[in-house]
């Protein structure tokens, strides 16, 4: 059985008569790469801040490494390291002074230290005075801080923001190598579906507080509708045709879409409209992307 | 209690390059020098004079500023700056999400300022005796050797130590409330305008304003009260004293309050 890093039941947490978190229920097991999604204001930081025992839920309801938090504060945060927000980093010390400043209070030896610096590939930068690097440096400053005393789950707020490609791209790389090689636990929020999609093996969606979906990325997948996706010379007479055959066709500015049922579907759709006089230039079955999805999942109607 | 004594490191470590710590070092130093120079330079009116009163009008050039002016505005100033390097940095989220009780965590940056201002008040006092020993090699005139002001400049500077906590409290609870420098500062400047205003004009309640205390040590030692000869003793514990040590207490406890509701933000 898979060990439960993270656990809430029906988390909800309100800031004086605002509902910040509304039942939320969190299950992130160990070893895995949680992507925290949702917009802005959904709730990521309140949750990640009530995970790390900033703010306390009275309910009892938050546990991690099956330990309830209020009552084991000193024992779970041992085994956490979080970056929440943006970066705290000491301007006036240089990188170097930033982590020796933790490594005291952590009780992690020296050389720790620098094997952190050439982790996050700050060795060539660790005498420069933290103030004066790049937002990226910053970032990986943070989470360098944050693995310091190489904890088993890390929990990042954001830890992309700001950052340009090829700084993304490090992170991502870095938070896949702990999960693999390490067997870290790696809870990262973003409100970027992208983002999370290309390194996360599970998924959590929160919008207005409320859990909206969790599961895996394929699970996540399977939920949008799979439809064909047809091209033609004439698009408002091909979706005329089909409605006309009893198919509930719609039709965006670049193709003609219909759910789909079955391949024997997609082929009686194709006849008809070749019969009808349209040319056909391509017929494809495809699902509703993950954008797509995140977006339908957050937004209104 | 390990845990107290490594977040003290850590404070000193993240404060060891900030104004704030070299204040304590630096200001006992050019003061002290500062009248070093100007006794060195000018000495004629302390000729002849008993050593005892040689000692005291030459502490108290020192003495005189520090409690009068300079001691409540370094401690409102280091209250602010051992605070403003959370503010600056928005590090206590990161600090109480590390696995030490949050009471660890605020009462080291607490005696760590208390620290900054007993490290401040003893320079003053080391610099003062070693350069006053100095002058008596210098300038043989000056009969600074022919006695032994340690305990009693000692008992004067810890009395002021002891003034100053009421202060300190307070100042390190508004440092906590808020991350800018003028509220904290805007407000201790103002209470201690009033408090020297009710000291001159020996207000009978002055004695109940925190900012008034390092004041009234010193205009309790003038040489009129002090009277002279080695019977000069200094009475320690006076009620704005132990007033100043119960305002320390109950802030300590209101700063800690502050804090906790801080890292909710």
């Amino acid at each position: 059985m898979l060990q439960s890093v993270i656990q809430t039941h029906e988390l909800s947490y309100r800031f004086a008569d605002q509902q910040v978190l509304d039942k939320v229920s969190l299950q992130v097991n160990k070893g895995s790469i949680y992507g925290f999604l949702g917009p802005n204001g959904a709730g990521k930081t309140t949750t990640i801040k009530v995970l790390l025992n900033l703010l306390r839920s009275d309910d009892q309801n938050v546990f991690l490494f099956e330990k309830e938090i209020s009552a084991n504060r000193s024992l779970v945060l041992a085994q956490i390291g979080s970056l929440v927000e943006q970066p705290a980093i000491y301007g006036h010390l240089s990188g170097r002074e930033n982590l020796k400043a933790r490594a005291i209070l952590l009780k992690v030896k020296d050389d720790r230290i620098s094997a952190i610096l050439d982790l996050v590939a700050l060795s060539a930068h660790a005498d420069k005075k933290a103030k004066n690097y790049s937002l990226g440096m910053k970032q990986r400053l943070g989470i360098g801080l944050a693995l310091l005393h190489d904890p088993e789950l890390l929990i990042l707020d954001e830890p992309t923001n700001g950052l340009d490609p090829n700084g993304i791209i490090e992170i991502r790389k870095l938070l896949m190598r702990l999960t693999s090689e390490e067997g870290k636990t790696v809870f990262v929020s973003s409100h970027l579906l992208g983002e999370i999609e290309r390194m996360a093996t599970h998924v959590g969606i929160i919008n207005k507080g409320k859990l909206v979906f969790q599961g895996t990325i394929g699970e996540l997948q399977q939920l949008s509708n799979e439809q064909v996706i047809i091209e033609t010379n004439d698009l408002v007479e091909a979706a005329n045709t089909l409605l006309a055959g009893g198919y509930p066709a719609d039709i965006t500015e670049e193709y003609v879409t219909v759910p789909f049922t079955d391949a024997e579907q997609m082929g009686a759709m194709n006849t008809l409209l070749v019969n009808s006089g349209s040319t056909v230039y391509s017929i494809r079955k495809t699902k509703k992307d993950l954008e797509q999805l995140f977006l339908s999942l957050t937004q209104p109607l | 209690m390990q845990a107290f004594f490594l977040s003290l490191k850590s404070e000193f470590l993240k404060t060891r390059k900030t104004l704030g710590f070299w204040s304590a070092i630096l200001l006992p130093l050019v003061i002290c020098g500062l009248v070093f120079a100007a006794v060195y330079f000018k000495h004629q009116g302390l000729i002849n004079k008993p050593p005892l009163v040689i000692w005291m009008q030459y502490s108290m050039a020192s003495l005189g500023v520090m409690g009068v002016l300079l001691l409540p505005m370094f401690v409102i100033f280091t209250c602010y700056s051992v605070n403003s390097i959370e503010h600056r940095a928005d590090t206590w989220k990161s600090l109480f999400s590390l696995p030490i009780p949050k009471l660890t965590t605020y009462s080291a940056k607490y005696f760590y300022t208390v620290f900054l201002v007993a490290l401040c008040l003893t320079l003053f006092a080391s610099f003062t005796l070693l350069s006053g020993n100095l002058l008596g090699v210098l300038v043989p005139e000056l009969k600074f050797n022919d006695y032994s002001f340690i305990r009693l400049l000692s008992s004067v500077y810890f009395k002021l130590f002891l003034s100053s906590l009421g202060i300190l409290s307070i100042q390190f609870a508004l440092s906590l409330l808020w991350a800018d420098f003028l509220k904290p500062m805007g407000i201790g400047f103002c209470v201690f305008v009033v408090a020297m205003i009710a000291s001159i004009n020996n207000w009978e309640h002055a004695w109940k304003i925190p900012y008034a205390h390092p004041m009234m040590v010193i205009s309790n030692l003038k040489p009129s009260n002090a009277g002279p000869g080695k019977e000069l003793s200094i009475d320690l514990l006076t009620k704005e004293i132990y007033l100043s040590l119960a305002i320390s207490a109950v802030m300590f406890v209101v700063g800690y309050f502050v804090i906790s509701r801080r890292s909710v933000k």
